[in-house]
């Protein structure tokens, strides 16, 4: 291991040389599978539709639209002389990442202060942890109009809504996460006189990463589905909550509408959960076993 | 001075009613380099928590630098060295070697100074930069014997630091520790299973009996120092290696095998 100090040229450049293959391979690998889900669902619609088969639904361009006039109907204009929809659908999608990110930052720092408080208390564990978990079991469907009901309608309801999904994940993973390190690290900061508040900052919140890392992964998409689905009882119409119910109406016409609104909020979570990836590479520095 | 003095030191667990320690009276000077070995439950690694503070005794007096133990643990008055090295994954070697004077609150500027100074003392320079899982295990265990000392304690306490490596690097580890030890004059306490490896290190070897643990002897190591690869074949360091040994097969370690099998209690 004594090497690692010292850089070769030619293992450098194998190495390098290694990265870009690997990167390929990966690009490849998610090209491939993207034509092969293509592949499957025109498959599907071509047997179902040939052979006339009306189980478990009938497959014609309303039920299940080819994938490419769904792509095309975000290049067409959204309405008679009106913007491109692809154009409208990207300016929802801004609105409802607003409310999501704000849950979500909402939600994950009340969700790790509950942890770094659970933790030093066996007696609040016991106590609070059951309506914690409670809390989760109830729709968020039936919290929604509450909140509405309390905050008035606007993003800041709906950002409370998000944060309502958010937090849950991150307390339970945090606390396994503070009372993760080795008993042993504990002994170490116990010969250093260390009181709990130095125990936490240097030992249990560095150790709790990987741990809230996972958890922010979860919250991160659930964030996004908390704000679309408190845009619902807001009745607000500027995020992808408003265009999922408004394209809903007209499905029997634009099928192809609501599919691609599907398509962008699927989007929004995947690019949420993208930027947690990338901040725990640079957050987390751990061996490459823990890593992965 | 008495850098540790016990006295009629007695402990008891309650769970499973077992007395890990009975009645150990012993005192050690400053300067000394003192060898715990015994067989499998003899607390003699329980002993070392107690001197650290990090259990309480049941009975008995335990002071170190003069001070009763929880005093001595709060003034920092010793360095702690466990079997593994217990790094930090996420900080580096500097950062790891840097903590406890972190948390004496030391500046950034005094806080490097030190760092360099301690890991060109265990020869490594220039792996600072570097995250504890890119070490070996000997690296990774000079590292934790640096962060032991980087804030001078007056006592060392090693718990089977060298158990987990090779033959090879814990005899190389052996001399370099000893040379730490020379420099800086500290009070070593180190808890081992190697009979040779205790009678090489030592100024003084305590041998303790298992269940309850007591002290069955103690053998003075009067070999020269400093002690040298040559050390190891001196006729002389056999003898009281067979001292040692016929101390141990006396307290019910048959053999090499069973102290050899020892664990950490």
């Amino acid at each position: 291991m004594a090497q690692v100090a010292v850089a070769r040229p030619p293992e450098e450049r194998r190495r390098r040389a290694q990265a870009w293959r690997s990167a390929a391979v990966r690009v490849g690998t998610v090209v491939l599978v993207l034509a092969a889900l293509w592949g499957l669902w025109e498959l599907y619609r071509w047997v179902w539709v040939t052979t006339g088969w009306t189980h478990p639904f009938p497959v014609n361009d309303i039920t299940m639209p080819h994938l490419h006039t769904i792509f095309q109907a975000l290049g067409q204009p959204s309405r008679v002389q009106g913007p491109l929809l692809i154009s409208v659908l990207l300016d929802s999608a801004w609105f409802t990442a607003k409310e999501a990110a704000v849950g979500f930052l909402l939600g994950g720092v009340i969700g790790f202060f509950l942890a770094c408080v659970l933790v030093h208390s066996r007696l609040l564990q016991r106590g609070f942890l059951p309506y914690i978990v409670a809390s989760q079991t109830i729709p968020i469907l039936a919290v929604a109009p509450m909140v509405v009901v309390w905050l008035k309608s606007g993003w800041q309801s709906v950002a409370v809504i998000a944060a309502y999904l958010t937090f849950f994940p991150v307390t339970i993973n945090t606390l396994r996460g503070l009372q993760s390190a080795d008993p042993r690290a504990h002994d170490l900061m116990r010969t250093y006189a260390a009181n709990r508040w130095k125990v936490l900052w240097h030992l249990r919140v560095p150790a709790s990463m990987p741990y809230l890392f996972t958890a922010l992964k979860i919250s991160a998409t659930a964030s996004v589905v908390g704000a679309i689905i408190g845009e619902l009882p807001s009745s607000i119409q500027d995020g992808l909550g408003g265009a999922i119910l408004n394209y809903n109406q007209y499905y029997s016409l634009q099928p192809q509408n609501l599919w691609a609104t599907n398509l962008i909020a699927a989007a929004l979570g995947i690019t949420f959960f993208v930027v947690i990836v990338i901040a725990e590479k640079i957050v987390v520095r751990r061996a490459p076993v823990h890593v992965a | 001075m008495s850098v540790v003095k016990l006295e009629g030191l007695t402990k008891t667990f309650p769970r499973g009613n077992v007395t890990a320690l009975q009645d150990i009276t012993l005192s050690i000077e400053a300067g000394e380099f003192v060898s715990l070995i015994g067989p499998s439950g003899c607390g003699k690694s329980t002993l070392l928590r107690v001197v650290g503070d990090l259990v309480p005794p049941t009975a008995g007096t335990v002071e170190v630098n003069g001070k009763p133990a929880p005093r001595a643990r709060a003034d920092h008055d010793y360095g702690i060295v466990f079997q593994d090295s217990v790094l930090f994954d996420w900080r580096t070697v500097a950062k790891n070697v840097a903590l406890p004077l972190e948390l004496l609150g030391w500046d950034r500027a005094r806080r490097k100074q030190r760092v360099d100074e301690m890991l060109r003392l265990v020869e490594l320079t220039g792996f600072g930069d570097h995250h504890p899982w890119q070490l070996s295990g000997g690296m990774q265990m000079r590292v934790a014997i640096a962060r032991a000392l980087t804030f001078e304690p007056a006592l060392l306490l090693m718990d089977e630091p060298f158990g987990a490596l090779d033959e090879m690097t814990r005899e190389r580890l052996n001399i370099e520790l000893l040379e730490i030890w020379r420099r800086l004059g500290s009070t070593v306490v180190f808890v081992t299973h190697s009979i040779s490896e205790a009678v090489f290190l030592s100024t003084r070897v305590v041998v303790m009996s298992p269940r309850p643990g007591r002290i069955a002897g103690i053998v003075d190591i009067d070999l020269p120092q400093p002690r040298t690869v040559d050390t190891r074949e001196d006729p002389r360091f056999f003898e009281l290696v067979t001292e040692v040994r016929e101390l141990l097969r006396g307290v019910g370690a048959d053999e090499h095998g069973s102290v050899l099998a020892e664990e950490t209690a």
